[in-house]
């Protein structure tokens, strides 16, 4: 009520149009009047056919809602308005019959036809929130309506209708338990479903309505594994925990050997483990040969999936995984998610709250791991306590003998802490690394006693329950200790303390003979006012002293017995009985007494000081469970591991459903961009990595060794090959795939040693240009495509087919064997004979030797004029025209071939790839409404009638750019879609290579000085010293030829703009040192000094 | 219903003083007596920030955060990742925070009708629905003045009347049809120094953490790549979704699809191994005598490995124990203030000059009769410095594809002191 004038400000813009008085709050108006008047003139405004008045209306009627009020009574009348076409009022109407729709079940009936309708509405964003909105009514009786609703929204066309679908399973649910084994096949349907959209939802319900049915999961589980990191983020945190329990029960336990070993094993392990890719790869190799262990391929798959997430922005996402890796994952792996968690340190205090609880239990377990971030725990002055305490643990837990005094001086600041439960805890800390570390435990003790003249009395108290504790191990040479603290009984008042100095005092009571009567003596006295924890341990003591020294004690006995026996609290009287029959002999005691001393005095084990955490690990780790440490409603077991591993098979898919090719290439290239796109991280060099930690540096290493010798790579292709093999179990035509795939894997190795002619080599030209036709030609990640690519660039030219792929700027391998592409035999020059007409882009780059080669065989001074070339010098690099993301599946890219277009010779070819990743044929795939600047031609390409899915088409267009890097617009149409896009031509890509004379370059040269020459300093890097690496980069920007030259130092490379067919020359002059001048001389002065740039810019790369 | 009800059940918002101002179901309406439990545990904390975020009662489980001086408390029936509700509530605050420019009692007051409609988008049945701001925006229009003074007039509503496309694309943190005339790229690195230096001014701990902060207005989809200098620098790194992640463990290189607007980018840590230059030294004198229940405080900051630029912003703040009364302390630069209740003293000193080092000194007055404290508080630091990120990180280049403009491009470096404390 007292935020009330808040909201009617709010509305005080409508009150202003001068509508009728209905600015009457509950508040303002009397208590018991207005109650009827208000809810009228809401009423009214609904009635009203102002739109503007009804969405007033609606909004103070929200707003009640959200302070709590009662606003059911306005039920009818707001209901008549959930056909209302203003969509604000519509939503509002909604969020009202959500809220209210429960207590008044028949007027809400009302309001079902509405969202019938809605279900079939054309748009699915309509029918998607009809759904919501009505499985969101908790209605009984319209269960049926709404089974019906969710399966037909099941198998709608849209996935984000499937997604409401996904996600009105469990309302259905809790309305209707019986409902179940219909919403199981519902689910089962769609845990089917391929979109990313839809997984996280599904998983939900899984876990919401049939979590035991974990039979559901086995033919999903890959699908699962490989779309999780294109997952948004919450439905990540579901799949991930599902996925730990499903791995629990389908899989052995990667540690079952090494729970054998010792501890001491256990510890070197940890040391070496913790981001060492290369020393867990051994580790894991040793491993593997020690024991017969193999990990199931499926297994391994989830490891490798969710490694990514650890980078996530989310904390639960990466809790999740971290959990995951703790229960799943070897103990060598284990180590990579220490960091991540150490990250969310950073992170909201609550967020801390809950890592520190998860850290505190692994780091029990496995304290290795988080031995490298000690210090990230080191506690601030300005850290709540909760997480001082928890910080405090973790320290604690993480404590060796090679860390203790680091940790010890650190207790020591902490110690002196203004915040008294914090140095409680510190001091509690102190007396653990005491009992666990055996070294320090005299330095602790002796830290200790010291506490012991703390001024505060909370600081000594508690040191005072520690020591007693310390004590109880060692109590021979602690004599002068026990005295000690026995003075200590005038002092300090807190009660368990002086319990604790008492009980001490009894228990070695033969050490501290003449003090003990004495402190009883002491005790006797005050007795009364103690309390009673205090008062139990004086009685305890004198019973203890009683059986000991009776002498002196007997008749301090009797008289503290006498106390106790009228003390208000019945334990004590209690107490008082029990001992006095125990200890003092009467006829009437029986056997007991004799035992007395025995009873009281005999050797105690010494309390264990463990950690709260230890054995929490019980519950699945960044559960609510953990946390409680009691099992929440809903918890669902993490089952232990089985002793025997359930058949692999059933993850099985006959016929990749996700997959429908049968092609693994042209799986491949369906996840060729995929957005982190180690969803299928098979294909990738750096997979064998992912199961690893890396570090950085190392990746680089690994990825440039298996660039550079050749055996090394074919054993990994080979592992990798049979990991995938068995992990996609597409039995036969996997190995039919294989075998090609090999073959040709083989040849690109033979044409780059330069052994042409071989028997296979035509073979190999078939399969490099029938795969060729189905990629896409651009930058890629992996052995196997780079190396089926080099099969098919083969063909045209077996020069450098590996540096050929470096030359794509986006490609991140470094130049293999230079050495093999320099052995280029004057065989391999039928690349100069125009090759046929077929689709393929070859990337392939001449070395210098070559050029000269070549200028010497087919040119001669005869020649004046500048001879047109073909694209001999060509470096193919892609561009994106339609991101698979954007075109809904289907994915653009072209290319600038650097062929002269077949019809017209000044239009520039660009060459396009076209594939349907979608699950449907995509038909007229047509360049449509070319949008030409001035002057710009467009030859589009031929319609393509039907792409089937995850069919690749390449076509070819050709595009007058008017030698300017304007973009040429168009739309490219489908059958049913348009997407308009654009190109734009790098302004090397404009012109087109000629071959001239030394001479005539000179000549031409001299014409176009003055404002047609430019000229830039540049310093060359460190790897672009070399000739072939200059020629290279040049040719690569630009699509230039090279002309001799006879001065080393000096390159040259001239070439012609395709449209105007103005000369370009291009002068590159080393200098002393790495510097180096360009010098451009062409009359298209813009296209100069963009070239300048850009080859600027490609050798400095 | 006893039948499993999972994630978020209800939300309550509270303030400080204790009144529930704004509740929200998404399933059966809980009663408001169930926070009871929270004022409970709340009560028993006595400080704010050690209210325990999981509190369990007998039916319910209640995960809270404090945000902005507002208790967010969310009722859970059963188990659920306590990081997941966690997470979710900071977004729905991080949400009003880019709504309403606050995350305020008032702010959300004032925009009640918002409040609930974004709550109603962000989760569906407690399960996490839309919460991406660039979706959340194109089903509901943030306020603005202009707008809401539109609003009023036509009667037009804050409810996008375009269906949002950004839900159903695979690139759901960016909405479609972005224009803007002026196409900008802005990327600020932020490095925070979290240290904690000892009585002797040797550091006992030091790391660097960074983020880069993007605004990016872009029209259309462009794809952007981000390249460094020194990537390697980068020791751990968390990433925005957008983030293409295989690009960057080949590569070292960040390439996106960037959300419309101001997001964060990237946050790391760089690596441990790298020796953190601390760009400023802290002496101190501060003692108390017991007998004349007083005590001296002197303090000095200089300047050190600041790479050559000025440290600024410098703000001192300490909590001094429980016995001092007041404080009389002469400042050679800026100004100082010492709260006597809460005992905070915070001397905001602004920019150092090496010539002419900042001090504050003077006299402490402790309660008489009280035992002298033990323990000397310790020193929190802030400071500034402007282009510099002090991790030695650079922005090599930024390149755009798949549109045509030319992007104006911006990067800003600074660094600041994070959790930097000095123990005396």
């Amino acid at each position: 009520m007292a935020a009330s004038p808040a909201y009617g400000e709010e509305k005080g813009g409508s009150s202003s149009l001068g509508e009728p008085e209905y600015g009457h709050d509950p508040a303002s108006g009397g208590i018991f009047s207005s109650d009827y008047k208000r809810h009228d003139d809401l009423k009214e405004m609904l009635d009203s056919n102002k739109d503007s008045l009804k969405l007033e209306a609606m909004k103070r009627i929200v707003a009640m809602i959200a302070r709590g009020k009662n606003a059911s009574d306005l039920f009818p009348a707001v209901v008549k308005n959930v056909a209302c076409k203003n969509i604000e009022v519509k939503k509002l109407v909604y969020v009202y019959l959500v809220r209210y729709a429960e207590e008044q079940q028949d007027l809400a009936l009302l309001s079902i036809s509405t969202f019938q309708r809605g279900l079939k509405d054309p748009n699915q964003l309509i029918r998607a929130s009809a759904l919501r909105v009505l499985s969101s009514i908790r209605v009984p009786i319209i269960v049926p309506i709404m089974m019906l609703a969710i399966k037909e929204a099941a198998s709608d066309m849209s996935p984000y209708v499937r997604k409401t679908a996904a996600h009105a399973i469990p309302k259905l649910y809790s309305l209707d338990s019986d409902q179940k084994d219909q919403l199981i096949e519902v689910i089962e349907k769609l845990l089917a479903d391929k979109t990313t959209l839809v997984a996280g939802s599904v998983v939900m319900a899984f876990e919401e309505v049939c979590p035991e049915r974990i039979d559901l999961i086995h033919k999903n589980y890959r699908k699962l594994c490989n779309l999780l990191i294109d997952v948004e983020e919450w439905g990540q945190v579901v799949i991930i925990n599902m996925l730990t329990r499903y791995a629990r029960t389908q899989f052995l336990s990667p540690n079952q050997n090494e729970s054998l070993l010792e501890e001491n094993t256990e510890k070197a392990f940890y040391g070496s483990e913790e981001e060492d890719a290369k020393d867990a790869k051994a580790e894991a190799a040793s491993l593997a040969k020690r024991k017969p262990y193999v990990m199931d391929p499926d297994h391994r798959l989830l490891l490798r999936n969710t490694k990514p997430l650890l980078q996530s922005r989310n904390a639960a996402v990466v809790m999740a995984v971290a959990q995951l890796y703790f229960h799943l994952a070897p103990k060598a792996e284990v180590g990579v998610i220490a960091k991540a968690l150490v990250r969310l340190l950073r992170s909201h205090s609550e967020v801390q709250y809950v890592v520190l609880q998860n850290v505190a239990t692994m780091s029990i377990k496995r304290r290795g791991m988080f031995e490298p971030y000690l210090k990230s725990f080191y506690i601030r002055s300005t850290d709540p306590t909760q997480i001082k305490i928890l910080k405090l643990e973790v320290l604690t837990n993480l404590a060796n003998e090679t860390n203790i005094s680091t940790i010890l001086r650190e207790f020591q600041t902490y110690i002196r802490s203004m915040d008294k439960d914090f140095v409680a805890a510190t001091i509690q800390a102190i007396g653990r690394c005491a009992t666990n570390i055996g070294k320090v435990r005299d330095t602790c003790l002796n830290g200790l006693v010291q506490l012991l003249s703390n001024r505060d009395e909370l600081v000594v108290a508690e040191s005072v329950v520690v020591i007693k504790k310390l004590l109880q191990m060692q109590p021979a040479q602690h004599s002068e200790i026990i005295k000690h603290m026995a003075k200590l009984t005038d002092n300090i008042q807190v009660p368990m303390a002086r319990a604790s100095i008492l009980w001490l005092i009894g228990e070695y009571c033969e050490h501290v003979p003449k003090i003990a009567p004495d402190v009883l003596r002491k005790m006797a006295k005050s007795f009364t006012n103690e309390e009673d924890i205090v008062k139990l341990q004086v009685i305890n003591l004198a019973a203890k002293l009683y059986l000991t020294n009776s002498k002196q004690s007997k008749l301090l006995t009797q008289y503290v017995l006498n106390l106790a026996k009228y003390d208000q609290n019945y334990d004590i009287r209690d107490r008082a009985r029990f001992i006095r029959q125990l200890i003092v002999p009467t006829e009437k005691s029986g056997a007991l007494n004799k035992y007395a001393k025995k009873l009281f005095l005999a050797q105690k084990p010494a309390p264990i000081l463990e950690s709260s955490f230890k054995d929490r690990d019980h519950f699945q780790l960044g559960s609510l469970s953990h946390l409680l440490n009691a099992k929440a409603v809903g918890y669902q077991e993490l089952p232990d591991w089985p002793d025997e591993a359930p058949d692999p098979s059933v993850r099985n898919v006959e016929v990749p459903e996700w997959t429908k090719c049968t092609s693994r290439e042209k799986r491949k290239e369906k996840v060729e961009k995929p957005f982190y796109s180690d969803s299928e991280g098979e294909s990738g060099p750096t997979e064998s990595a992912d199961s690893e930690p890396e570090s950085g540096s190392e990746e680089h290493s690994s990825s440039s060794s298996s660039g550079s010798s050749s055996s090394d790579t074919e054993e990994e292709e080979e592992e990798e090959d049979s990991r995938e093999q068995s992990e996609d179990k597409e039995e036969e035509e996997e190995e039919e795939e294989k075998r090609p795939k090999r073959k040709d894997k083989d040849g690109s190795r033979k044409a780059v040693s330069g052994s042409a002619g071989s028997p296979s080599e035509e073979e190999e030209e078939e399969e490099g240009a029938k795969k060729g036709k189905k990629k896409a030609p651009q930058g890629r990640k992996g052995h196997a495509e780079t190396s089926s690519e080099e099969a098919s660039t083969s063909e045209s030219s077996s020069s450098g087919s590996d540096s050929g792929s470096e030359a794509e700027a986006k490609q991140r391998k470094p130049p293999s064997s230079k050495a093999s592409s320099k052995e280029i035999s004057l065989l391999d020059l039928d690349d100069f004979t125009p090759p046929p007409p077929q689709p393929i882009p070859s990337s392939s780059i001449i070395s210098t030797s070559l050029v000269t080669d070549l200028e010497g065989l087919t040119l001669t001074d005869t020649s004046l004029t500048p001879t047109l070339l073909s694209p001999a010098f060509s470096a193919v690099k892609t561009y994106e025209l339609l991101h698979r993301m954007a075109g809904e599946g289907l994915a653009v890219e072209y290319c600038f071939s650097r062929r002269p277009f077949p019809g017209d010779p000044h239009m520039v070819a660009v060459q396009i790839q076209i594939s349907n990743n979608t699950d449907t044929e995509v038909k007229n795939l047509r360049v449509n409404e070319p949008k030409p600047l001035s002057g710009m031609r467009i030859q589009e390409f031929p319609e393509i009638e039907r792409l089937a899915p995850g069919d690749t088409a390449s076509v070819v267009m050709g595009i007058d750019f008017c030698d300017s890097t304007q973009a040429a617009n168009f739309q490219l149409c489908t059958h049913t879609r348009q997407f308009y896009v654009s190109i734009q031509p790098p302004v090397g890509e404009l012109m087109a290579p000629v071959f001239m004379s030394e001479n005539e370059f000179k000549k031409e040269q001299g014409k176009l000085m003055g404002m047609s020459e430019i000229t830039e300093k540049l310093m060359l890097p460190e790897k672009c010293q070399s000739d072939h690496t200059i020629v290279q980069q040049v040719t690569s920007a630009a699509n230039v030829g090279r002309v001799p030259c006879g001065a080393s130092n000096e390159y040259r490379f001239a070439a012609k703009t395709v449209t105007s067919g103005s000369l370009v020359l291009i002068t590159l002059e080393r200098r002393e040192g790495s510097t180096a001048q360009l010098t451009i001389n062409s009359e298209k002065m813009v296209i100069g000094t963009m070239l300048v740039k850009d080859i600027i810019q490609a050798l400095a790369q | 219903m006893c039948f499993q009800q999972k994630m978020i059940h209800s939300l309550f918002l509270i303030n400080c003083s204790g009144d529930i101002f704004l509740e929200k179901h998404w399933k059966s309406v809980v009663s408001q007596s169930v926070c009871d439990y929270f004022f409970e545990a709340q009560e028993k904390a006595i400080d704010v920030e050690n209210v325990p975020p999981v509190i369990s009662t007998p039916h319910h489980y209640l995960i809270s955060i404090y945000r902005d001086k507002i208790f967010f408390v969310s009722v859970i029936q059963t188990e659920v990742p306590p990081l997941f509700v966690i997470e979710f509530l900071h977004r729905v605050a991080d949400t009003f925070q880019d709504y309403f420019g606050e995350c305020s009692e008032t702010a959300i007051k004032d925009n009640v009708v918002i409040v609930y409609e974004l709550l109603e988008e962000m989760l569906d049945n407690g399960f996490p629905l839309a919460t991406e701001s660039n979706i959340l925006k194109e089903l509901i229009k943030p306020p603005t003045i202009l707008r809401s003074v539109v609003n009023s007039i036509t009667g037009s509503s804050n409810v996008g009347d375009t269906l949002p496309t950004g839900q159903l694309s695979n690139i759901p943190w960016r909405r479609a049809g972005v224009k803007y005339t002026n196409n900008e790229a802005y990327f600020d690195v932020i490095e925070e120094i979290d240290a904690i230096i000892d009585k002797s001014g040797s550091t006992v701990f030091a790391e660097i953490q960074g983020v880069i902060d993007s605004c990016i207005k872009l029209s259309g989809m462009p794809d952007l790549s981000l390249s460094f200098m020194n990537p390697r620098l980068l020791d751990d790194v968390s990433f925005h979704p957008c983030i293409r992640f295989k690009r960057w463990e080949s590569e070292r290189v960040l390439s996106f699809i960037p959300p419309d607007g101001n997001f964060r980018l990237i946050s790391y840590r760089v690596s441990s191994q790298n020796l953190v230059a601390i760009p400023v030294y802290v002496k101190h004198m501060i003692s108390f005598k017991e007998n004349t229940s007083s005590g001296r405080f002197d303090v000095t900051i200089g300047p050190k490995q600041n790479m050559g630029k000025t440290v600024e912003g410098v703000v001192m703040t300490v909590h001094m124990p429980k016995a001092v009364l007041n404080m009389n302390l002469t400042a050679t630069q800026g100004s100082y203030t010492f709260d006597p209740v809460t005992k905070v003293l915070t001397w905001d000193v602004g920019k150092i000059t090496p010539q002419k080092l900042p001090n504050l000194k003077g006299i402490v007055n402790l309660q008489s009769g009280a035992p002298k404290p033990e323990e000397n508080p310790s020193l929190n630091i802030q400071f500034k410095i402007q282009q510099l990120a002090i991790s030695g990180l650079k922005v090599n280049r930024l390149d755009m594809y798949g549109e045509k403009y030319k992007p104006f491009k911006g990067v800003k470096y600074i660094t600041k002191a994070g959790k930097f404390q000095v123990r005396t």
